[in-house]
């Protein structure tokens, strides 16, 4: 449910450890809301949702520590500078400084490490975001429309880091209306329309040998 | 420890946010100091009114900055939706509370020494009971900071949380008011002995506002 109206009624989706799905599908058809959901950030109103083996009703908390959503919005302080929101992101998840200017180095912002982010363009704000998501180390990467403002050297570090992520074991699921970018990403990919999943055949790929850990059934 | 390292760490976030856009020392300081300067010339025909008006002056005064400060420390948590990071962060609520409590308490410090030297020099106040006005200060100063978190965070996803917030707090903090108000007032004509039950109530009430903020800050943050 999304305040009145049901999103995701019967949606029924198994993600494999280390796979890298795409979600495709129109406006509104429930992919931010999935991703929000597998977040821990909009609360299950039916059914049932594990993510990452822990049941997402009774311990929303440790999911949310173990997982990273790279969405619309950055997250961050528009009075903090670059490398505070990074560290600040490392910290509230346990880690430390070290893992905070790692990930800013990863995604090429230390020149901007003192900037504050409310001075930050699009595309630097979109590397944030990504930054952050590193900064937690987390075990599920949730990324929506990841390539919205990014120029091409951003997004060559985003494939960047989704590959190592899912070559780690870090299971990546993203939404994305660019399509042709976001295949190249993809093990899977699975298209929502007014809520309901629907697989879409991809002979040509071939998805690491997962276990399973991830499911959400709605 | 956790909670302790989590609860400093919140509070540094929104001190640091504080000192770099100097909101605080440039707007709501002011505006306290304007409000204690406007009470000087309405009542300024009558001084003897106005010196014994001077503790409820002061504290309506600290009263209406409260209001000023929670509005920040939430509406920093609106900007690029950063209250969902805090909560994907998986931090304690309770820990989160006391972070944002606590950073408002010691901007509402400030503000207080800088107003109190306002009423001092405007309302030609002597400084007597030095003791009781800094416990009592201390206790209000916790109380009033607890409560305006936690109706803060309760009208902060709401369109009308700037005039929510006011109706939410002003009505909660009474019992402040009214201690501080009359700690004052003893220790200031002289007779502290008579404010220590004024300071235990309001030691009562922050300890109360604490434990209640603690507690139900968790599930607000995620109601709202």
């Amino acid at each position: 449910m999304l305040g009145r109206f049901p999103a995701l009624a019967g949606a029924d989706l198994d993600v494999e450890a280390g796979e890298v799905l795409l979600l495709s599908g129109p406006n509104g058809a429930g992919k931010t809301t999935l991703l929000r959901l597998c977040a821990g950030l909009l609360p299950l109103r039916a059914g049932e949702a594990e993510v990452l083996g822990v049941d997402l009703t009774v311990e929303p908390r440790r999911v949310r520590r173990a997982v990273a959503l790279v969405g619309h919005e950055t997250f961050c302080y528009d009075d903090l500078t670059v490398a505070e929101n990074v560290r600040f992101a490392a910290r509230s998840t346990g880690h430390g400084v070290a893992d905070a200017d790692e990930a800013l180095a990863r995604v090429g912002l230390q020149r901007v490490a003192n900037v504050a982010h409310g001075r930050l363009s699009q595309g630097q704000r979109r590397r944030l975001s990504l930054a952050n998501a590193l900064a937690r180390k987390a075990r599920l990467l949730l990324l929506d429309e990841p390539h919205a403002g990014l120029d091409e050297h951003g997004r060559e570090v985003l494939e960047d880091i989704v590959r190592s992520a899912a070559a780690d074991g870090c299971t990546v699921m993203l939404a994305s209306h660019e399509l042709d970018l976001a295949r190249r990403l993809a093990t899977r990919e699975v298209r929502i329309v007014a809520g309901q999943v629907h697989a879409v055949p991809a002979p040509t790929r071939v998805a690491p040998e997962p276990e399973p850990e991830l499911g959400a059934h709605a | 420890m956790s909670f302790l390292r989590d609860a400093l760490l919140v509070a540094g976030k929104d001190l640091r946010i504080e000192r770099r856009s100097r909101v605080a020392l440039q707007q709501i300081v002011p505006f306290g100091a304007i409000v204690v300067m406007l009470f000087a010339f309405a009542l300024d025909s009558d001084r003897v009114l106005l010196h014994q008006a001077a503790p409820g002056l002061f504290w309506a005064a600290v009263l209406l900055a409260v209001l000023l400060a929670v509005g920040r420390s939430f509406s920093i948590e609106e900007a690029n939706r950063a209250r969902d990071g805090l909560r994907l962060s998986g931090l304690d609520g309770g820990s989160i509370f006391l972070g944002k409590a606590a950073a408002v308490a010691l901007e509402l410090f400030l503000l207080e020494l800088i107003v109190g030297a306002a009423v001092v020099v405007l309302y030609d106040v002597t400084v007597r009971g030095v003791v009781v006005l800094l416990c009592s200060a201390v206790a209000a100063t916790i109380g009033l900071a607890a409560t305006g978190t936690v109706y803060g965070v309760l009208a902060g996803g709401l369109r009308a949380r700037e005039t929510l917030v006011p109706l939410l707090v002003l009505p909660a903090v009474t019992p402040v008011m009214l201690g501080a108000t009359r700690s004052f007032q003893a220790a200031l004509a002289g007779t502290p002995g008579d404010a220590w039950p004024w300071v235990q109530l309001l030691a009562a009430f922050a300890v109360l506002a604490v434990t209640a903020g603690t507690v139900a800050f968790g599930p607000l943050l995620e109601e709202a």
